[in-house]
């Protein structure tokens, strides 16, 4: 299959130009604006079929590239391209804008046009983070893409929205200038802006550790990493469902696509230095966060934390490679632990988002997100129960679902390095199906609880096709991951290579 | 058809069932669901029946993959079937009595509102089983794990306004979790140290991972056999409810009887019993694993069993005898008899899944009374259910020539023989364990069926057999319960059906009880000079006694004992502690870090208090903005000033 | 014979002046933007005395580009000064202080 001429700009520019014309049609014009939503975001989507199968999966060299001048004084270029680290994030991104689209259909009430071009406009500029072939359009799209986010927890955000929003907002930005200096001084010392430069260039040991620590203070809030998680469950809690999906579902993912194309890369050396410190706030993410989950009293609290947790094992399988190298003296089991991080980024984003558009449903019903306030919901919504659960399950790590599958990878391949590893990431199994199957205890299972539950009504016609939509995605991953891991292979070994050799 | 086709056929038809009947349970009806599912199960009957068939007239092993889940960093992960005699004869057992179950379910759920719901369930269950039980690899096998465990979590909460079922679906869920916990740290060792999820392949390369030692703990080497089959051992004590991870199996009878029946009772907590089974050529190699094995499996024999004693719930009841035998069966893989652990697996498949089903005869009888108080004198009322749940209960206790006795006279022979470190103990465990169950079966005989009859006059009005679809199932249950161990011990125990797929030391108890083996009457003959079957004898006439007798008598004796007594009705504390120490000590640790650490310490001190931090200081700097526009001028020409007489000095 | 210096001494005084106005003033908004003028004025002499003096017409030309900018500031300056004295019905820079920190 032939894919079509700028492929990448398209999936970029496509998006964001349909938000500026549902933004342009205006509010009073939705009923067009919300079909053109769907039908742009859907064409994207449609865009990401050539992008998979004229992907070339023997290759770990960036596809579809597109190199133009652009600054010309910096010698930055407009250079795009993708390889099997970046493409199943970018097909992970359309598949999960229509949905969220669609499941704000009628549900945003106050300036549904605004909402739209928001998410769209974001769609682009996510894209765009995972396609940038130069860092300084990677750093463009990656800032702008926090200004759709902080108006959309701002503007159709929940009662404390404010605090969430700045908090999000400053938590982030701190990171990323930090990741800008770092980018800024490669530059200078390498010439280039191109991340295929900046992986070449030999650099020192201080300034390499220096350049991990900034690189790891933005990546590590995008995470979220222990103990720099905090603005997520105010986040997650204030903003609105899309939001959250999108959140959790492709933001999230900022971060670990930043450690396999940044910190891996350009900076092994102080990579192998400070893996310790990664694999342990990785080690602790899971088991302290699994802990606070248990306690959580907020549907939307819970999961967030949940997601904080299931991140924990794509920095742990991200970091491992080089305690493998060192306990075993070979390599093998290093390229196992990326895999894992990188389809427990691809699961993560299709089952947080799955549960939060759960918590979304119940929430447009009876406008609270207390476990306490629901109980017995399967006697009213038997079909919604069928889908929280699937989604919980998912989310416990069941096989059959996506949600074991990087786990397992992410457990064998810590084995390798250190058994204490894998002994602490297991305790997932226990706690995950903990906190998860005790919110799905209190609040699907049980005899109707209040009137509030027994009003509900199940779902409709488009609530129900997105869970469903996603409710394939996630078996379809579990039962049958060989694909995705094919598509990535060429890249994960490349990335280990590099990972090993010295730069000093 | 091809072999892999058959393979195939067996596995997808329930799933089919399930799917159809789970999805479109509305639109096809109650009567088409129960036909589509007991359809599908009976093709897989059928199919496994003419597999044990092809591999008891010689046919190969069959061991292919069906398709490959996934590659990573070199590791093949395959979908695929691993047929021998021990899978097929696993499978046969399981079909049967899910069929069984299938058909009763008609009766027993006539009036439940989520009939193909519940049709549904068993199927996918069946479906799972088949998987976990067919498969030929690591992956697999932990899918059809986690599998089962979500049909029973489904199940066990199946009536799921009850809050008592909600909570015993969770705890069975976690209970479980816990093991799986253990089994996938197991799987882990396995890939790192023998590079292959295939079965085949690990065993292969056993040799390899013999001479290594893993370090735990810095200074201590643990061989990596050993951690392996301990690890993976932890996943069976989940399974299969050995101590201390039994506490979730007499919860889950909160699910309806039938799946009590085939999952709680008959199959998947025999999971773990199979899985070490058919590791045992890891097993063996690991004496220290196998030491760890017999005294977790006497200890769940004996002490489950003894509260079975004083117990109420005639569910309950049979639960702890579960619980007991699954302990036997442990006890036989820990004394490396393996093959007669598996024998009692099957033989307990049918007694105990008939014992439960016959048990919910009897409460449909007394609408959904279980306790046993409220029976009394039932044979009158229900002949068929009386005679097969006497069967039942012979057959469990050890009767000679009823299918049990075989099964567990071998163990008790096996331990005796065995030379594990701990076989010792396990010897007096099980044999005592013989007479406890005696003991209990046959109070739960006399309570339900003899004696006072001690329901209300409603209940006593409406008592009457079971319909055909309820007792159907029994006869049939109660057939190979009576037979299947006089017609199978030579050729199977003894015999090669297990050479193959199960290492058994050549000179191992087994093999030694072999060389004494000559036919199931001799066998039967030698067991009368035996204390194993004084033993039951015993435990039968002190139920007679005791609950038919001088029924006063166990009040008194509950009274004189009282701390005794309190410690079994209280279950050795175990769901006190976790509930009150485990459970509840989590969930505060959880709370604690969340209010203290995140709350406090990370938002309170670091995030906000750096947002104070900031305040304070611009409430100094503040100071400076008057808002006098004279004054902002001012500021602007001395900072003009300095900056121009900072420039010409400088020159 | 006028100088340079002499020039560049009368700039320096309406300098001087116009920053004490913008001090002592404390009254009118207006005398403020007077004063402001007034600076302007100053650097303009500047201007125009160094260009004569150096012989070059760039510093002229660069006056026009003040003079420019100073009436369109005045024009605003006194646009904004309306639409104060509206709101607030005052143009005493005393009571101008919402900018207070």
């Amino acid at each position: 299959m032939r894919a079509p001429d700028m492929l990448l700009s398209w999936l970029i520019w496509l998006p964001i130009a349909a938000g500026a014309l549902v933004l342009l049609l205006g509010e009073r014009r939705i009923a067009f604006g919300r079909w053109m939503a769907l039908a742009a975001s859907l064409a994207t989507l449609a865009l990401c079929v050539p992008l998979w199968y004229a992907f070339d999966v023997t290759t770990p060299a960036l596809q579809f590239p597109e190199r133009e001048p652009w600054i010309g004084a910096l010698n930055a270029w407009y250079h795009l391209g993708v390889d099997g680290i970046s493409m199943p994030l970018i097909v992970l991104t359309a598949f999960t804008t229509p949905l969220v689209i669609v499941a704000a259909w009628t549900t945003i009430e106050n300036r549904p046009a605004q909402y739209f071009a928001a998410f769209l406009v974001m769609e682009g500029l996510m894209i765009g983070v995972f396609s940038a072939g130069d860092a300084l359009l990677f750093y463009v799209f990656w800032e702008a893409m926090l200004i759709p986010m902080f108006l959309i927890i701002g503007i159709w955000g929940g009662a404390r929205r404010v605090y969430a929003t700045i908090k999000f907002f400053l938590y982030t930005f701190l990171g990323s200038v930090l990741m800008l200096v770092a980018l800024i001084w490669l530059y200078l010392e390498g010439g280039s802006y191109a991340i295929a430069d900046m992986q070449h260039m030999p650099i020192g040991m201080t300034a390499q550790v220096l350049i991990f620590l900034a690189f790891f203070a933005a990546f590590a809030v995008k995470v979220p990493m222990w103990p720099v998680h905090t603005w997520l469950p105010d986040a997650h809690v204030e903003a609105p469902t899309g939001g959250s999906v999108i959140l959790a579902a492709i933001m999230l993912k900022m971060g670990g696509y930043g450690f396999l194309r940044f910190s891996l890369p350009v900076t092994p050396d102080a990579s192998r230095e400070l893996d310790w410190l990664l694999i342990t706030l990785s080690l602790i993410a899971i088991a302290y966060i699994g802990l606070v989950a248990l306690a959580q009293r907020d549907m939307k609290k819970l999961i967030a934390y949940s997601s904080i947790a299931h991140m924990g094992f794509v920095t742990l399988g991200a970091f491992v490679a080089y305690d493998i190298y060192q306990t075993t003296g070979s390599v093998s089991g290093a390229a196992m632990g990326l895999d894992g991080a990188m389809v427990q980024m691809i699961s993560h984003g299709l089952v947080s988002g799955a549960l939060f558009l759960c918590v979304g449903v119940l929430y447009d019903r009876l406008h609270t997100r207390e476990i306490t306030a629901y109980g017995g919901v399967v006697n009213t919504m038997p079909v919604f129960a069928f889908f929280a659960v699937l989604f919980a399950m998912a989310n416990v790590g069941l096989p059959g679902t996506s949600g074991f599958v990087g786990e397992f990878l992410v457990i064998v391949a810590s084995f390798k390095a250190n058994f204490w590893y894998a002994f602490v990431a297991a305790l997932m199994l226990i706690l995950g199906a903990a906190y998860t199957l005790w919110l799905v205890k209190r609040v699907i299972w049980g005899d109707v609880g209040n009137d509030g539950v027994a009003s509900l009504k199940d779902l409709n016609a488009r609530e129900f096709i997105v869970l469903a939509v996603l409710a394939f995605a996630v078996l379809l991953i579990g039962v049958w991951p060989a694909p995705l891991l094919d598509v990535m292979r060429p890249t994960i070994e490349l990335l280990v290579q590099q990972l090993m050799i010295s730069k000093l | 058809m091809a072999f892999a086709d058959i393979c195939l056929v067996i596995v997808l038809a329930p799933l089919i069932a399930a799917v159809v009947s789970g999805f479109g349970g509305r639109l096809i009806g109650r009567t088409a669901a129960h036909l589509l599912c007991i359809a599908g199960v009976t093709v897989s009957f059928a199919g496994s029946g003419w597999v044990l068939q092809q591999m008891l007239n010689g046919a190969p092993v069959f061991n292919e993959g069906v398709y490959t889940w996934g590659i990573s960093d070199g590791l093949h992960m395959e979908v695929g079937f691993l047929i021998d005699k021990l899978s097929a004869l696993m499978m046969t057992v399981v079909t049967f009595v899910s069929l069984a179950v299938h058909v009763y379910t008609i009766g027993y759920m006539r009036d439940d509102p989520g009939y193909q719901r519940f049709f549904a369930y068993i199927s996918l269950f069946t479906f799972a089983m088949l998987m976990l039980v067919m498969s030929n690899n690591f992956l697999q096998l932990f899918f059809g794990w986690e599998a089962v465990g979500l049909v029973s979590y489904l199940l066990i909460g199946f009536w799921y306004k009850r809050p008592t079922a909600i909570f015993a679906n969770l705890k069975a869920f976690v209970v479980n979790r816990i093991g799986d916990f253990g089994f996938i740290v197991g799987i882990a060792v396995i890939v790192a140290y023998m590079g292959s999820l295939d079965y085949a392949e690990v065993f292969a390369r056993i040799p390899q991972a013999i001479g290594h030692d893993l370090y735990l703990t810095p200074g201590e080497p643990s061989k990596v056999i050993t951690v392996i089959c301990v690890a993976l051992f932890l996943g069976a004590m989940g399974k299969s409810a050995q101590v201390p991870l039994h506490v979730w199996l007499p919860d889950s009878m909160e699910g309806p009887t039938p799946i009590s029946a085939l999952i709680h009772a008959a199959t998947m907590v025999t999971a773990g019993i199979y899985m070490v089974a058919r590791m045992s050529p890891l097993f063996q190699m690991s004496p220290d694993a196998l030491h760890f094995i017999i005294v977790i499996g006497a200890t769940t024999a004996l002490f489950m069993g003894l509260l079975g004693l004083v117990n109420n719930d005639i569910k309950r009841v049979i639960a702890y005898s579960t619980l007991s035998q699954l302990g036997y069966m442990t006890v036989a893989l820990g004394a490396g008899a393996y093959g007669a652990g598996m024998f009692h697996l099957m033989t307990h498949a049918f007694f105990k899944a008939l014992l439960f089903l016959a048990a919910g005869s009897v409460i449909i009888a007394m609408h959904h009374e279980q306790d046993m108080r409220r029976m009394g004198g039932l044979r009158r009322y229900m002949p068929v259910t009386y005679w097969t749940a006497l069967i039942g209960s012979l057959a469990l206790i050890g009767f000679p020539g009823l299918s049990g006795f075989f099964s567990k006279d071998i163990i008790i022979e096996a331990v005796r023989l065995s030379d594990t470190e701990g076989s010792g103990y396990a010897y007096w465990c099980v044999l005592l364990g013989v007479f406890v169950t005696a003991l209990y079966s046959f109070r739960l005989v006399f309570m339900t069926f003899h004696g006072r009859e001690r329901m209300d006059e409603h209940t006593r009005e409406h008592l009457h057999e079971s319909p055909w679809v309820v007792t159907l199932p029994l006869v049939a249950l109660a057939i190979p319960s009576i037979a299947i161990g006089w017609l199978t011990v030579g050729p199977v125990l003894f015999g090669d059906f297990f050479a193959g797929s199960i290492a058994q030391a050549p000179d191992g108890p087994i093999a030694q009880l072999g060389r004494e083996f000559h036919g199931p009457g001799a066998f039967v003959l030698h067991a009368l000079r035996s204390p194993a079957l004084w033993l039951a004898l015993g435990g039968i006439v002190a139920a007679w006694y005791l609950y038919l007798k001088r029924p006063e008598l166990p009040g008194r004796i509950a009274t004189r004992f009282a701390s005794l007594h309190r410690l079994l009705v209280n279950k050795y504390y175990f769901d006190w502690f976790n509930e009150n120490v485990v459970a509840s000590g989590v969930r505060n640790f959880g709370a604690g870090l969340w209010k203290r650490g995140d709350e406090a310490a990370i938002d309170g001190f670091l995030v906000n208090g750096t947002a104070r931090a900031i305040g304070a200081l611009s409430l100094v700097v503040r100071r400076v903005q008057s808002g006098y526009l004279y004054h902002y001028a001012f500021a602007m020409i001395i900072g003009l000033s300095l900056l121009l007489g900072w420039l010409l000095l400088r020159s | 014979m006028i100088g340079l210096a002499h020039y560049l001494m009368l700039a320096g005084v309406l300098f001087a002046i116009a920053v004490a106005g913008v001090f002592i003033n404390r009254k009118n908004v207006i005398v403020l933007l007077m004063c402001i003028e007034l600076m302007l004025l100053a650097v303009n002499f500047n201007f125009v005395a160094f260009s004569r003096f150096l012989g070059n017409l760039d510093g002229q030309v660069f006056v026009f580009f003040i003079l420019t900018v100073a009436a369109a500031e005045a024009a605003i300056g006194l646009a904004i000064l309306v639409v104060l004295f509206r709101q607030r019905r005052s143009i005493n820079v005393e009571e101008l202080d919402t900018m207070k920190g």
